[in-house]
């Protein structure tokens, strides 16, 4: 994926062998997948499957039992060299700092390591929560916002960082259809005009489908089944038929 | 809660390693600081006044009865200087402050914004913890001046209006100006220096560990205070050998 000016700036994203385990339950049992720079891969699977842990594998807030995560070919054995790589997480509930305003939030990455002078950033702030369509909530509080624009303010968070890597967890959980449009739009549009490499976590199958460039099934912390949406419809596997086509069972 | 002492000194370390970021952290500092002054100020006077009104109450009598009723500023005036001020304001701020900060953090921890802050590379000690430990560590010795002050004020009251002691305010205050010393303030002082540290630390410690949800976040709050208050008084037992030991009187 390339931006307007013709060049990438995503990160390659390798996962090897990953493992994890919690009070001797294993979560996650040996993943593997690989991520091309600016391509929106997806990560798929029903609820308890293991995919939250392995997004929190991959910003460096968990370590692994065991495997490796290279970003760029460059194995990521320190936060050290996890923080030369500009990564973003969106939260699944947005995680704004409650106490600061919708601007302090979507500022404080550069107020804090002090990147830019303050009318800089209030200049940045303001353009970055545009470009998520977000007017007149500078001032505003968190607790003020609709929960589809607290996470349109978590994606405005994750921009101020020109990040090369944008993981968003569940970014469709508890929003209405449209809402949910409009944020899977915004994931198109940020990875075609930045070139950002992309990993989306949902079990939402219409964003899942509307948005990747590649699908991985997770079920019980394997990944069942990898490929493009085609492909992954085509998949025989009763697990993925079952995960794609599960619906309510009503009598007419 | 002595499961947790090795984590609760890790923290501390790393929040002595952070003080170097304390220039840039300065605006938290003041704003931690206003807000402990602000929700502590008035029951800090109250609690004071009625903590020197009741000693003298208690020892007032007894010692008019004896004949001494001259020392009833000295009694008063050193056991507040020295113990009463320091311990009580510990505990009030341990319940006041104490608990919001394990409150605050904890729902930060439970909501994922400390997460949040992490993968924006913002150390949460830094950014969290030292603000608000810097801020009670000065916060909590200037509330125990004015709590030593307050509390002197409501013994003289009481030893001058009590039937039984009458003892006027200028022979309150001369006793007490002759057997407490500016070394038993200094004492006070000290000792409320390591209890605000102490509240600080163990606090933060337990919003920055809190899990669960809202339930958890209440567990953390009731031990926040619980192990402050525990380790206030132990350590003001240690402290009062160490200060004794080394006491010019």
């Amino acid at each position: 994926m390339n931006t307007p000016n013709g060049k990438s700036t995503g990160v390659s994203l390798v996962v090897r062998g990953l493992r994890k385990s919690f009070d001797g339950q294993e979560v996650i049992k040996g993943i593997d997948f690989t991520v091309k720079p600016g391509e929106i891969f997806v990560i798929m699977g029903p609820s308890g499957s293991g995919k939250s842990v392995l997004l929190k594998h991959l910003i460096g807030l968990e370590p692994a039992d065991a495997g490796e995560i290279l970003i760029n070919d460059e194995p990521i054995t320190s936060p050290e060299i996890a923080a030369k790589y500009r990564m973003a997480l969106v939260f699944q509930s947005g995680a704004l700092l409650s106490s600061l305003t919708v601007g302090e939030n979507v500022g404080l990455y550069l107020a804090e390591h002090r990147l830019k002078p303050p009318e800089e950033i209030a200049r940045i702030v303001a353009e970055k929560l545009a470009d998520v369509g977000l007017k007149d909530v500078l001032h505003k509080m968190p607790s003020e916002l609709s929960g589809g624009m607290k996470k349109r303010a978590a994606i405005a968070r994750a921009l101020v960082i020109e990040p090369q890597l944008i993981l968003y967890d569940e970014p469709t959980s508890e929003l209405d259809p449209l809402s949910s449009i409009v944020i899977g739009e915004e994931i198109l549009e940020l990875n075609r005009r930045t070139g950002v490499t992309s990993l989306v976590v949902t079990h939402d199958r219409d964003l899942a489908f509307g948005v990747a460039s590649r699908i991985a099934l997770i079920s019980e912390g394997r990944i069942v089944t990898i490929g493009t949406p085609d492909e992954v419809k085509q998949f025989k596997n009763p697990l993925v038929q079952q995960f794609l086509h599960a619906d309510f069972k009503r009598e007419s | 809660m002595f499961d947790n002492i090795g984590q609760i000194t890790l923290l501390f370390w790393r929040t002595v390693l952070a003080l170097p970021q304390t220039w840039r952290q300065r605006q938290k500092v003041f704003d931690q600081f206003f807000e402990i002054g602000n929700a502590s100020l008035l029951m800090v006077c109250v609690l004071s006044f009625f903590i020197g009104a009741t000693i003298a109450l208690v020892t007032g009598p007894v010692m008019v009865e004896r004949s001494l009723g001259s020392a009833v500023g000295g009694v008063v005036g050193y056991a507040i200087a020295n113990e009463l001020a320091p311990v009580m304001m510990a505990i009030l701020i341990a319940g006041r402050i104490g608990s919001a900060m394990a409150a605050e953090i904890g729902s930060m921890r439970v909501y994922q914004e400390i997460d949040a802050l992490r993968t924006m590379n913002i150390n949460p000690i830094t950014y969290l913890v030292l603000p608000r430990v810097l801020a009670i560590s000065v916060a909590l010795p200037m509330l125990v001046v004015f709590s030593i002050l307050v509390g002197w004020f409501g013994g003289a009251v009481v030893a001058n209006f009590n039937h039984l002691m009458e003892i006027p305010f200028q022979v309150f205050f001369a006793d007490l100006k002759d057997i407490v010393q500016l070394e038993d303030v200094v004492h006070g002082l000290i000792k409320s220096f390591f209890f605000s540290v102490i509240i600080g630390i163990v606090s933060c410690h337990q919003g920055l560990t809190t899990i669960g949800g809202p339930r958890g976040i209440g567990r953390s709050v009731t031990k926040a205070v619980v192990n402050s208050i525990v380790l206030v008084v132990f350590t003001d037992y240690i402290l009062t050998l160490v200060l004794t030991h080394f006491s010019h009187r």
